[in-house]
C-alpha cells in the first residue's frame, strides 16, 4: 500500500487536474472576452482585452432577463428548500429513530420503497397538484415538493440511531420533554449531518433544471438555470454573455462547495455505501 | 414548553419500567383515552406522530397521491388543457405497442435513444472512477485537495455544464476543435450536429460531469477493504492486477452494484445535456425519454399519453434494474 508514488503519478494526476479545472477556467475567461473576440477562429485562451462587456449586458442591459431577479429567486427558493428538508426531516428522523409508536415500521418502510420509484412518475401529478393549490409559477412549486423526498428522512434516521442514548435519557431525566430534547440536546449532537443535508438538499435545489423550467412560466419568476436556458436562445451568437451566467450560477454553489466539501463528499460517499 | 411540562414522570418511570419497547405498546394499547390534551400519558402518545406529522403531510400530498394520480391520469385522454378528460381505459398504454398510432414512433426512438446512451456512459462510469479511485486511495499529500478537485464539476447544475459545453464544443469557434487544430488534429467536426459526434459528445460530458461522484463513493468503498489483505498478499508474491482481481474487487462487490444500478438509471433519466446541448438533434436521435415525455406532458399538456410513457418507462427501469441486481449478485 505503501509504494511510493514517481513522476508517472504525479504527471497523471497533473492532467486529470487539467482535464477537470480547465473547461471551468476556459469559460470564466470566455465571460471576459468581447463578442468578437469569442468568435475568432482558431479560438483565443486568454482575452486579449478583457472586458466586463458581458457581465454588464447580462445584469443591466436587458429588461426581459432580469438576471439579478433570477439570482434572487434561486437563492430563496433553495435556501428555504433546505430549511424545510432539514426541520421535517429531523423531525421524522427523530422519531423513527428512538420512539415506539403503531404502524412504525409500515410507515418507514413505506418511505424507504418510495426511494425506488423514478421522480419523473412525479412530474406531471404534481403539475396538476400545484396548479389546483394555486402554486404554479411561484416559488413555492420549488420550494415545497421536493421536500417530500425519503432520502432526508432515511439519512438523518441513519445518524440519529448512530448518537449515544445517553444524553437524551439524562435529559428526561432531568425533567425535559420529547420535543425540548430534540431541540436542545439532540439537534447541537447532529449538526454535522443538518449541514450535510441542509448543503445537499440546497445543491440539489439550486442546480434543478428540468423542474423550474416547466412550473415556471413568467420572466420575473424564473430561476437562474431556468431563465440561463432562456438565455442560449435569445443570445446564441454572444457567448461571454451566456457564459458569464453560467459563471454566475456556479460561483455560489462552488465557493459553497469550497467550505463545505468535506461535508459534501462525505454525505455523498456515506449515502452510497450505506445506502 | 406548555405542552410537554407534564410528561416527564411518566416517560421515565416507563423508560425505566420497560427496557425492551414490547412492553411499551401493550401499555399504550391499553391506556385510557383521558379528555386532558397535555395530560402527560395522552401527550406522549400522541409525540411521535406529532414529530411525524410535518413530513408526512408533504409525503402524502407530493408523492403518494400524484404517485397514484399518475396512474389514473394515464387512463384518461387527460388534456390539461380541455375540460373533459374521458376515461379511455388501458388505450394509452396500448397505442404505446401499436405501430400505426401517433406516439408510437417518436416514444420507441426516444427509448432506443435512452437505451444507447445507457450503453455508451455507462461502461466508463463504472471504470473510469473506480480507476480514480484506486489512483486517490493511495497516500499521497493533497489528497483531499485533489478528490475536492475531480468532484468539483458534479457541484455544478446540468444549465451550467450544458450552456458550457455547446460554447466549446461548437464548431467554428469552440475551444474543443480550437485545440485539436493546434495540435494537428482535424478542427471542423460537428460535434453537436452530426453522428456519431453529438453521442460521443454528450457521454464525453456526461463522464466528466458525474465522474467525481462515482470515485468519491468508490473511494468510501476502497477505505473499507481491510489494509492487512494487501500486506499479506503482498507477502505471498501477488501482483498489483492479482490484488486488483482478488481483493479489490471483491471487496468493492456491494459499492460496485450500487454504482452499476444507480448509474444505469442516471443515464437512463439523461435529460438537461441534450435539451441544451444537442436540442434532441441531428433530426431526433439524441431526443430522450425523458424529453418526449416532458415534451407531450409538459408543454403539449397531453398528460395522459405522457403518464403512460413514464409507467412503461419506470417499469423497464425496474426491470434493467432488477437484471442487474440478479448478475452482479454475490454468487456462491
Amino acid at each position: 500500500m505503501r509504494r511510493k508514488n514517481g513522476p508517472l503519478f504525479w504527471v497523471t494526476l497533473g492532467i486529470l487536474t487539467v482535464v477537470f479545472v480547465g473547461p471551468l477556467l476556459l469559460i470564466l475567461l470566455t465571460s471576459f472576452k468581447s463578442q468578437s473576440e469569442s468568435r475568432t477562429v482558431p479560438p483565443t485562451y486568454f482575452p486579449a482585452e478583457p472586458t466586463l462587456r458581458a457581465y454588464d449586458v447580462l445584469f443591466f442591459q436587458d429588461a426581459a432577463s432580469p438576471v439579478l431577479l433570477w439570482f434572487a429567486n434561486s437563492l430563496g427558493a433553495a435556501s428555504m428548500h433546505a430549511l424545510l428538508v432539514v426541520t421535517v426531516c429531523s423531525l421524522a428522523g427523530y422519531a423513527l429513530a428512538r420512539m415506539e409508536f403503531r404502524f412504525k415500521r409500515a410507515i418507514f418502510t413505506g418511505i424507504i420503497l418510495t426511494l425506488f420509484v423514478p421522480s419523473f412518475i412525479f412530474l406531471m401529478p404534481n403539475f396538476l397538484i400545484l396548479d389546483k393549490v394555486g402554486w404554479l409559477d411561484t416559488i413555492w412549486a420549488l420550494v415545497v415538493p421536493g421536500a417530500a423526498g425519503a432520502f432526508g428522512v432515511f439519512f438523518m434516521r441513519q445518524f440519529f440511531l448512530g448518537l449515544p442514548k445517553e444524553l437524551e435519557e439524562s435529559a428526561r431525566l432531568d425533567g425535559a420533554g420529547p420535543f425540548r430534547t430534540w431541540w436542545s440536546i439532540v439537534l447541537p449532537n447532529a449538526r454535522p449531518a443538518l449541514v450535510t443535508l441542509a448543503v445537499l438538499s440546497f445543491l440539489a435545489n439550486w442546480n434543478d433544471f428540468i423542474w423550474p423550467i416547466y412550473v415556471l412560466f413568467s420572466p420575473e419568476r424564473l430561476t437562474l438555470p431556468a431563465g440561463l436556458s432562456r438565455l442560449q436562445g435569445a443570445y446564441t451568437i454572444d457567448y461571454p454573455v451566456v457564459m458569464a451566467g453560467a459563471m454566475l450560477a456556479a460561483i455560489p454553489v462552488l465557493a459553497l462547495y469550497v467550505f463545505v466539501q468535506r461535508y459534501v463528499i462525505e454525505g455523498v460517499a456515506s449515502s452510497g455505501v450505506k445506502g | 414548553m406548555s405542552t410537554t411540562s407534564g410528561q416527564p414522570a411518566p416517560v421515565t418511570g416507563r423508560a425505566a419500567a420497560a427496557a425492551d419497547g414490547a412492553v411499551e405498546l401493550v401499555e399504550e394499547v391499553d391506556e385510557p383515552r383521558g379528555p386532558g390534551r397535555t395530560s402527560g400519558i395522552h401527550g406522549s402518545r400522541l409525540t411521535p406522530y406529532l414529530f411525524l406529522a410535518p413530513f408526512l403531510t408533504l409525503f402524502t400530498v407530493f408523492v403518494l397521491v400524484p404517485g397514484l394520480l399518475g396512474i389514473w391520469i394515464s387512463l384518461h385522454n387527460w388534456d390539461f388543457l380541455l375540460p373533459n378528460k374521458p376515461f379511455v381505459g388501458a388505450q394509452n398504454y396500448l397505442d404505446l405497442f401499436d405501430s400505426s398510432s401517433v406516439q408510437f414512433e417518436s416514444f420507441w426512438n426516444s427509448m432506443r435513444a435512452t437505451g444507447f446512451f445507457v450503453l455508451i456512459s455507462v461502461p466508463f462510469l463504472v471504470v473510469l472512477p473506480l480507476l480514480l479511485a484506486m489512483l486517490l486511495h493511495r497516500h499521497f499529500p493533497g489528497r483531499t485537495f485533489f478528490r475536492a478537485i475531480f468532484f468539483a464539476p458534479f457541484v455544478l447544475g446540468v444549465a451550467v455544464i450544458g450552456l458550457m459545453w455547446s460554447y466549446l464544443l461548437d464548431p467554428s469557434f469552440g475551444l474543443v476543435n480550437g485545440m485539436l487544430g493546434a495540435i494537428g488534429l482535424p478542427d471542423d467536426t460537428a460535434w453537436t450536429t452530426s453522428q456519431p459526434y453529438a453521442w460521443i459528445s454528450l457521454a464525453a460530458v456526461t463522464i466528466w460531469w458525474t465522474m467525481g461522484f462515482n470515485a468519491v463513493i468508490y473511494l468510501a468503498g476502497l477505505g473499507d477493504i481491510p489494509a492487512d489483505h494487501y500486506e499479506a498478499a503482498e507477502l505471498d508474491g501477488a501482483s498489483s492486477w492479482q490484488q486488483l482481481r482478488y481483493i479489490t474487487i471483491p471487496g468493492l462487490r456491494p459499492v460496485l452494484v450500487f454504482i452499476v444500478i444507480t448509474t444505469v438509471l442516471a443515464s437512463a433519466n439523461m435529460f438537461g445535456q441534450s435539451y441544451l446541448i444537442t436540442q434532441g438533434g441531428p433530426g431526433e436521435t439524441t431526443r430522450t425519454a425523458i424529453m418526449v415525455i416532458t415534451d407531450l406532458g409538459l408543454t403539449q399538456y397531453r398528460m395522459g399519453e405522457a403518464s403512460a410513457m413514464s409507467y412503461v418507462l419506470a417499469v423497464f427501469l425496474s426491470l434493467v434494474a432488477l437484471v442487474n441486481f440478479w448478475a452482479l449478485r454475490e454468487k456462491k
